[in-house]
């Protein structure tokens, strides 16, 4: 068994996912490395990866979230920037947990609309969303009259 | 500011969300990188040891297959710690192997379980249901102490 030592303890990772149809990554990038002192960022795809001490970090995300802030989202992470057992760069393939954020990027405009609508509305007035209808699940008397009606 | 467990627990519109409203999301970001930044012994990926089987058996029974309690290792103390509770029911985005199924099950009984506010819904499927879906959401969190 190896030493384990961290490589960034006491810091804090998270992603901004872009999902605007004005601001881009790159954009963000570089307002982030403006505001950045010392915080590491990350560009890629998506959005940005940054990280460094929490308050830095929340500092730097509430800069880059007046670019559009219901288009911009932010979510933690685990693990930092780069590193050899997530980054794709060294396994290969989709970083796992990318198709988390790939499944969520399709539903982020439906967000984004919800976002810019309640700004300002009474949320009273607005319905609860509807129970999901219950599982129709075979029940075993059905099953039987399948059976039963089997021709031989 | 509350401490709102999200499910599934790697969200991101729920992470965000619960941030934007002025709380905490307490998912599986927090308790994996309680783990990596811990020095000790290596064993990657997740730095999840030996030991986590063990811790889990707070919250799962020792006839439980270990990927079960290692999981909970991790899922349990948040679930402990939560002030209330997020939860997307029938989400693809929790698809896995069994281990994490019986984990999704597990967790989602322990928040049921629990009494605090708590808040079921269904990803929207069109721009009417993603704006309840977020009036929902928002108004769960103001209730509960956040930014309005």
């Amino acid at each position: 068994m190896t030493e384990y030592k961290p490589a960034y303890p006491g810091t804090v990772t998270r992603y901004v996912v872009v999902e605007s149809y004005t601001v881009t990554p790159a954009d963000v990038a570089i307002r982030a490395y403006e505001v950045a002192k010392g915080v590491m960022i990350k560009e890629n795809c998506f959005g940005l990866i940054v990280m460094g001490k929490e308050e830095d970090v929340d500092r730097v995300i509430a800069e880059v979230r007046k670019m559009d802030p219901t288009h911009i989202f932010v979510k933690d992470r685990g693990f930092p920037p780069g590193d050899a057992r997530r980054c794709r760069a060294t396994l290969g393939g989709a970083r796992p947990g990318f198709h988390g954020i790939e499944f969520e990027m399709g539903i982020l405009p439906y967000i984004s609309n919800g976002l810019e609508k309640t700004e300002n509305l009474d949320l009273s007035a607005v319905p609860a969303p509807a129970p999901a209808a219950p599982e129709r699940r075979l029940d075993v008397y059905t099953l039987k009259k399948m059976i039963d009606a089997q021709e031989p | 500011m509350a401490k709102v467990f999200i499910y599934p627990a790697t969200s991101l519109i729920l992470s965000d969300m619960v941030t934007r409203f002025g709380h905490k999301p307490l998912g599986s970001a927090i308790a994996i990188r309680e783990r990596v930044q811990t020095p000790g012994l290596e064993s990657p990926p997740l730095q999840i040891t030996p030991e986590e089987p063990k811790k889990g058996l707070a919250w799962a029974a020792v006839e439980v297959p270990a990927g079960v309690r290692g999981r909970m290792s991790l899922y349990g103390p948040m679930v402990e710690e939560c002030d209330a509770a997020i939860i997307i029911n029938n989400a693809d985005l929790a698809f896995g192997c069994m281990g994490c199924a019986r984990t999704n099950e597990l967790v989602k009984f322990l928040l049921r379980q629990k009494e605090m506010p708590r808040l079921e819904l269904e990803y929207p499927k069109n721009e009417a249901e993603g704006v309840q879906f977020v009036a929902a959401i928002k108004k769960f969190l103001t209730e509960i102490g956040g930014k309005k």
